[in-house]
C-alpha cells in the first residue's frame, strides 16, 4: 500500500542582509494513506500555500523530503490552485490535454461528471468562475496524480455554487480515488470533505491536532450533522479554537 | 449624417481628402518640385510597364524580408533569454543601450567599410539597427509574463517547448506584433539608406538617382508603390494574424 510521507524540517524566507531568515515551517510531519482525503485547517498566513508549493515541486528551497513509500519516489502532483489558472487562449479541452496525457474518452468522462460536457470547445474567458474552478479540478484528476493538492479551490464562490461544486468534487473523488491534501480555513467545509483533519498553528507552521472525521459520507451534506461535529470538536480539542 | 461616421466611409473619405489637398496645392504652386497626383500616377504606371519599378521594389522587399526575419528571430530569442534571466539582463543591459544609440548611418558605413559593399554587409547593417528594438520590446514582454501560469506549466511538467509555445508565446503576442509593426516601419527606411550608400539596385538606389535628376514625380511614384505594399502586408498578413490570436477574448 503506497503512502506519502511529508517531512519538512525547515522552510525559511530570507529577510534581507541584516535580519535573520523568517522560519515558516519547522519539523512538520504529515503522512497520507492510500486514497485518503486530508484537510489542512489553519489561520491565514500560516504557510499552507508555501507547503503546497513545496509539495508541488514549485519551491525547492527547504530542508526535508516528500516521498512515496515503499517506492521512495517523488509524487506526481495534480494542483488545484486558488485561482483556476487556465490558459485563456486555449480551449477547455486543450487546457486539459496540455496538462495530461489522458485519452479523449477519459477527458469526456471527467467533463461529463462535472457537468461540463458541452463546454469542451469553449475558451475560459467565456465561462463563469464556478465552471473554471471545475475545469481546474478536472485537470488535476486527468493527470492521474499520486497526490492531489487543493488550495482553497472554492473561495469567493457564492455558497450555493460552492456547495454544488464541493459535492461534484466528492462524487468525482469517490469514482476516481486519490490521495488529497485540501487546504481551507473553513472548518465546516473541511468536515464535509475530509477523512482526517489536520490543524496547523503558525509562525512556524506545526501540527497541533489531528482528528479523524467518522461521519459516513452519505451524511456529509447534512448541515446539522456537520454543525454538531464541529461543536464537539471545540469541546474535545479546545486548542483549535484560537485558529478559527 | 450617421452613415458618415462609419469606418467604411471615413477611411476612403480621409484618403480622398488627402489627394484633393495634394492636387489643390500642386495646382496652386504650379512647380516641378510638387507634381499633382495624376502626373505621379502616370509615372507610376509607366515605371511598372517598363519593369523598373517591380525590379527595384522586389530587390528592396527581398532585403527587407531577409533582414526583418533575422532581426525578429534573433531579437525574440535574446529578448526572452534576457527577460527570464536577471543576471544576463544586468550584464547586457549596457550593450543594448549602446547599440540602441548608435546612429543607423554609422552602422551602415562601418558594415560597408569592414565587410565591403556586399549584400551580406547591407543586410547585416539593417539587422544590427533593428535588433536592439526587438530585443527590448520582447524583454519587456517577457518580464511581464504571468508567473502563476509559469508555475502551472512547471507543476504540470509541460517541458520547455510546450511552455514556450502554449504559455509564453501567446502572452508575448502583443509585444511581437508591436515589434513587427514598428520594425517594418523602421527597417524599410534603413534599407533605403543602405541601398543609397552601397548598392546598385533597389529603391534606395533609384531614389538617389531621381534626386540627382530632380525627378520628384518618380520619387513620389516609388514612395506610393512602397506604401501600398506595406499597407497590403498590414491588411493581408498582420491584421488576420491579430484576429486569429485574439479569438479567445470575450
Amino acid at each position: 500500500m503506497s503512502q506519502l510521507n511529508i517531512k519538512i524540517q525547515d522552510k525559511s524566507y530570507p529577510q534581507g542582509a541584516k535580519k535573520a531568515p523568517k522560519q515558516v515551517i519547522k519539523d512538520l510531519k504529515i503522512t497520507l494513506g492510500k486514497d485518503e482525503f486530508v484537510c489542512l485547517v489553519g489561520p491565514s498566513g500560516c504557510g499552507k500555500t508555501t507547503l503546497l508549493n513545496i509539495l508541488a515541486g514549485l519551491d525547492n528551497q527547504y530542508t526535508g523530503s516528500v516521498k512515496l513509500t515503499p517506492e521512495q519516489l517523488s509524487p506526481k502532483v495534480g494542483y488545484v490552485f486558488q485561482n483556476p489558472r487556465l490558459l485563456p487562449w486555449r480551449t477547455v479541452l486543450e487546457n486539459l490535454q496540455l496538462a495530461s496525457n489522458a485519452k479523449l474518452e477519459t477527458l469526456d468522462f471527467l467533463l461529463e461528471s462535472m457537468g461540463l460536457g458541452a463546454e469542451k470547445e469553449s475558451f475560459p474567458e467565456h465561462l463563469s468562475l464556478g465552471m473554471s474552478r471545475r475545469i481546474s479540478i478536472i485537470r488535476a484528476f486527468a493527470t492521474d496524480p499520486d497526490l492531489l493538492l487543493m488550495d482553497e479551490p472554492f473561495v469567493s464562490l457564492d455558497p450555493p455554487t460552492a456547495r454544488q461544486v464541493r459535492q461534484l468534487l466528492v462524487d468525482l473523488w469517490r469514482k476516481r480515488p486519490h490521495k488529497v491534501l485540501y487546504v481551507t480555513h473553513d472548518l465546516r467545509e473541511a468536515i464535509s470533505l475530509a477523512d482526517r483533519l489536520i490543524f496547523l498553528d503558525s509562525q512556524p507552521m506545526s501540527v497541533i491536532s489531528e482528528v479523524v472525521v467518522n461521519i459516513p459520507r452519505e451524511q456529509r451534506m447534512d448541515e446539522a450533522t456537520i454543525e454538531q461535529f464541529k461543536q464537539q470538536l471545540f469541546v474535545d480539542y479546545p486548542e483549535i479554537t484560537k485558529l478559527l | 449624417m450617421e452613415f458618415i461616421q462609419r469606418p467604411s466611409i471615413l477611411a476612403p473619405l480621409s484618403i480622398s481628402l488627402f489627394f484633393i489637398l495634394w492636387y489643390g496645392l500642386a495646382v496652386f504652386l504650379n512647380s516641378d518640385t510638387l507634381p499633382d497626383p495624376i502626373t505621379v500616377t502616370h509615372v507610376l504606371i509607366h515605371e511598372i510597364q517598363t519593369g523598373d519599378l517591380p525590379f527595384h521594389l522586389g530587390k528592396t522587399l527581398y532585403r527587407l524580408v531577409i533582414s526583418f526575419s533575422i532581426a525578429m528571430c534573433l531579437g525574440c530569442a535574446i529578448g526572452i533569454v534576457l527577460g527570464r534571466h536577471k543576471n544576463l539582463d544586468y550584464f547586457f543591459d549596457n550593450w543594448l543601450v549602446i547599440f540602441l544609440n548608435i546612429p543607423a548611418l554609422v552602422t551602415i558605413i562601418l558594415c560597408y567599410v569592414w565587410f565591403g559593399l556586399s549584400e551580406t554587409a547591407a543586410i547585416l547593417a539593417v539587422v544590427i539597427n533593428k535588433l536592439p528594438n526587438v530585443t527590448i520590446t520582447i524583454r519587456e514582454g517577457t518580464r511581464a509574463l504571468d508567473k502563476e501560469l509559469l508555475e502551472l506549466a512547471e507543476c504540470y511538467r509541460f517541458g520547455k517547448l510546450k511552455t514556450l509555445r502554449h504559455v509564453i508565446w501567446p502572452q508575448l503576442h502583443p509585444f511581437v506584433m508591436a515589434a513587427t509593426r514598428s520594425g517594418l516601419a523602421l527597417i524599410w527606411k534603413i534599407v533605403l539608406v543602405v541601398e543609397m550608400l552601397g548598392r546598385s539596385d533597389g529603391m534606395g538606389y533609384q531614389l538617389h538617382l531621381f534626386f540627382q535628376l530632380f525627378d520628384v514625380a518618380s520619387i513620389l511614384a516609388y514612395t506610393i508603390a512602397f506604401i501600398a505594399i506595406i499597407q497590403a502586408i498590414e491588411l493581408l498578413i498582420l491584421k488576420p494574424l491579430d484576429k486569429r490570436a485574439q479569438r479567445w477574448r470575450k
